[in-house]
């Protein structure tokens, strides 16, 4: 899909970049006119709201709040920097997860259900083992293992029936999806242990890890700071009153560790080249199935990572009756991926960016009137024009080669157009005769 | 018997309609993954025309007389504003893949993510809640055609015929099976359909005959368009009790598996759609299914015994029934040759 050639490496990257700021920029106008516009035509409304409405979307992560007077007030504030970044930290492994499956030529909609997958595992092993059978340290890297090698393994299924049943992986991912929110539904009404009974309220969720099963006068409960969760690593001190911790750190870690997979082992040599073409790369004896496995298999890996951390942090909480919906979280791996152009480290940004939109949709919702779905709107509108930033970047070339030799257009109009009379009927027995071979 | 044949119907008519509604797009070459997307957005949009003109004196007074005919009249007007807002927003899609020789599948990605953030943005600021309902009444008194509305006594029997296909059912079900017949005859018996399909098979073939594929495909997607949209209301009318929550249960890609399924050809995806609505209606209401009338309830009875027959597992049967029989048909399935790939005239 994307063309990329050594010498151009640099003015490609730029203009990759350029194409992305600028679809971010028309999302975001997008969304400010959606404001302005449903501001104007609805009651509860004012002209006033319109304004503070479009100022958080485009500022909201630098929103304090209302003061007494009922101004929106400006400023740093560590609370919302703080849970950006820890919100970020799934959105950027999920976008991993969407950009390998991408890279090696395969669109990875099935984040969602690996993602669900590996919170059920995680969460399984978090709470199921006894807190002090083993060191908490170790618990939870047991947990964090767990719940990579669940989403893997889910994200195999729709890479096996893609390798040997050629069946389109976004119709197999999509099946999955909804198998396992099912599944994790099951799982958890069937268990009921890991139903939060401790807390009133609280008991369509799972308990949160730092819920430790602790044996209590010979029965097994659940005690609050028993449990594991993610280390802080100082970064609470950094922005206090936030749920960030060191998971956005092991984020990170992880997208380097895909940059180097990617660009500098065989074995991503190897997934590139069955998702630039399986047919030559099976030619070049590159065992095309494994490797379509292998990259779900990586990409589910990526989705569980993402759900694990998450989950692992200790102060999120899981609501376990999803068989209706699908996390968002895992879909919105769609549009990291794309805005990064499925580089793994501009994924580092994107998945912070989009974590953002994410606040400022909060701030939206507890400041004014407005509500947070604006900012899936802007998101969708940003996948919408990334599905043609390919034209964006034909656009930023034309403009930068201006003046000096012309680039070769794509020819337009080069057939003749024929003239639409007896030829037409000519064609017409030869597609009936195809249709008809193959009914036969 | 009758309750399983209407709750069957009830699914498989809109999932019958969407399937269409690929075929269409993807017989002249664009892969319309939006079709869930213009599904949510569709009901939305039928269902906000319901709760408009449920303002009006015309249709209340209607619902307080009873006369049938006015509200059934609605309905229509409903289909027919859901059907041309999806067709509108189905140019987003072409307007992408056609004219900007864009990623599809992308674009198609983009529009499910688009329509159920603007329906949820813009249902929670009309109606201060995630759902948007009627007005007053609900589906049933509103649409619903019984016996009684028929002119029939409360008390008389049908037989097996009228009781399963005059009492209790909406008209949408049965215009939208009429839909179905006239556009699948389209497709395959007229001109335009014919040239609608060889846009998707070979349009540099197309074009040299002097087709214009862009007009082709770019009317292929705007009646994808326009079914799924339809589909879409009538899907959140008879199985939602016309509400719009900005969500249809994947019931879109569901359609596209049973396009697949169905090997794009109308009378197969007929029957897909007819089995994966038994699957649906068993899910949605295993506990009171009656089959022989006999008082007893196999897989209600069934689900008491063996726990592993329980709702998780009926709920979760149409997606692994979906991915098994792919698994089987897909070998032999064979696509429109030219969908998905942007057609450039400059390319041999």
């Amino acid at each position: 899909m994307r063309r990329k050639t050594g010498t151009l490496l640099e003015r490609e990257g730029t203009r990759t970049v350029a194409a992305s700021l600028i679809s971010i920029l028309i999302g975001l106008v997008v969304g400010s006119i959606l404001i302005v516009i449903v501001g104007l035509i609805s009651p509860n409304l004012g002209p006033s709201s319109i304004g503070d409405g479009i100022r958080l979307v485009l500022f909201g992560i630098v929103s304090t709040g209302r003061n007494a007077a009922g101004v929106l007030t400006w400023g740093f504030n560590p609370q919302n920097i703080g849970n950006m970044l820890f919100r970020a930290t799934p959105l950027i492994l999920t976008g991993l997860s969407v950009a390998v499956a991408f890279k090696t030529g395969l669109f990875n909609i099935g984040a969602p259900g690996q993602y669900l997958m590996g919170t059920m595992a995680t969460l399984a092993i978090a709470l199921g083992i006894p807190a002090n059978a083993m060191p908490k340290p170790l618990l939870w890297l047991l947990a964090f293992l767990g719940g990579i090698l669940a989403g893997a393994l889910w994200g195999c299924i729709p890479g096996i029936v893609k390798a040997f049943l050629n069946i389109n992986e976004v119709l197999a991912c999509i099946m999955t999806n909804w198998i396992a929110a099912n599944i994790v539904t099951w799982f958890f009404d069937a268990t009921k242990v890991f139903q939060n009974t401790v807390e009133n309220t609280k008991t369509s969720y799972i308990y949160k890890t730092t819920y430790g099963k602790t044996l209590v006068d010979g029965v097994w409960t659940y005690v609050e700071g028993n449990g594991v969760s993610t280390a802080k690593l100082g970064l609470d001190k950094l922005f206090p009153g936030s749920q960030v911790n060191g998971g956005f750190l092991i984020a990170i870690l992880f997208a380097v560790g895909v940059y180097i997979l990617m660009t500098k082992t065989t074995l991503g040599y190897q997934l590139k080249a069955c998702g630039a073409n399986r047919h030559s790369a099976r030619y070049a004896g590159i065992n095309d199935k494994r490797n379509i496995i292998l990259s779900m298999a990586i990409a589910g890996a990526l989705s569980g990572a993402g759900a694990a951390l998450y989950y692992l942090a200790g102060n999120t909480e899981f609501f376990w009756s999803t068989y209706q919906s699908l996390p968002a979280i895992g879909f919105n791996g769609i549009p990291v991926a794309l805005l990064a152009a499925n580089n793994p480290i501009a994924v580092v940004f994107t998945g912070i960016f989009m974590s953002m939109l994410n606040i400022v949709g909060q701030q939206l919702r507890n400041l004014t009137a407005y509500n947070e779905y604006i900012t899936d709107v802007i998101i969708s509108v940003i996948v919408y024009l990334s599905a043609f930033s390919l034209v964006i970047k034909m656009f930023l070339t034309r403009r930068s080669k201006k003046g000096k030799e012309t680039e070769p257009t794509p020819v337009k109009a080069a057939v003749p157009a024929a003239e639409p009379t007896a030829e037409t009927v000519t064609a017409e027995p030869e597609v009936e005769g195809e249709e008809g071979g193959d009914k036969a | 018997m009758s309750f399983l044949i209407q709750q069957t119907l009830l699914y498989a008519v809109p999932l019958m309609l969407v399937a269409l509604a690929g075929v269409f797009a993807e017989r002249s070459g664009i892969i319309n993954l939006a079709l869930e997307g213009i599904m949510i957005f569709g009901a939305f949009v039928g269902v906000f025309f319901v709760r408009l003109m449920q303002g009006t004196e015309v249709f209340l007074n209607a619902a307080q007389d009873g006369k049938w005919l006015t509200l059934q009249g609605l309905e229509l007007l409903a289909m027919l504003a859901a059907a041309v807002m999806g067709a509108i927003f189905s140019l987003l899609l072409s307007f992408a893949s056609v004219n900007l020789r864009a990623d599809q599948t992308i674009g198609g990605t983009a529009l499910n993510l688009m329509a159920p953030a603007l329906v949820l943005f813009l249902v929670r600021i009309i109606a201060n809640q995630n759902t948007l309902q009627m007005a007053t009444g609900d589906a049933a008194s509103w649409f619903m055609i019984k016996k009684t509305t028929l002119g029939f006594d409360r008390k008389a029997d049908l037989g097996f015929l009228g009781n399963t296909f005059l009492h209790k059912v909406y008209l949408a079900t049965y215009i939208c099976i009429l839909l179905f017949v006239i556009l699948s005859i389209v497709l395959y018996k007229t001109k335009f359909g014919l040239r609608l399909r060889s846009c998707g098979e070979n349009p540099q073939a197309a074009d040299s005959l002097g087709i214009n594929v862009y007009k082709m495909r770019y009317a292929g997607t705007t009646i994808s368009g326009a079914l799924a949209g339809m589909g879409g209301f009538v899907y959140a009318l008879t199985t939602a009790n016309c509400a719009a929550t900005g969500d249809v249960a994947g019931f879109g890609f569901l359609a596209l598996a049973v396009m697949i399924f169905g090997n794009w050809k109308p009378l197969n995806i007929a029957g897909a759609s007819l089995l994966f609505g038994l699957f649906k209606c068993i899910a949605a209401s295993y506990t009171s299914i009656d089959i022989n009338g006999d008082g007893v309830f196999l897989l209600k009875n069934l689900s008491e015994q063996v726990s592993f027959f329980g709702a998780h597992f009926y709920r979760m049967l149409p997606y692994i029934v979906t991915l098994i029989v792919l698994a089987f048909t897909s070998k032999k399935s064979r696509a429109p040759k030219a969908e998905g790939v942007p057609y450039d005239k400059g390319m041999r």
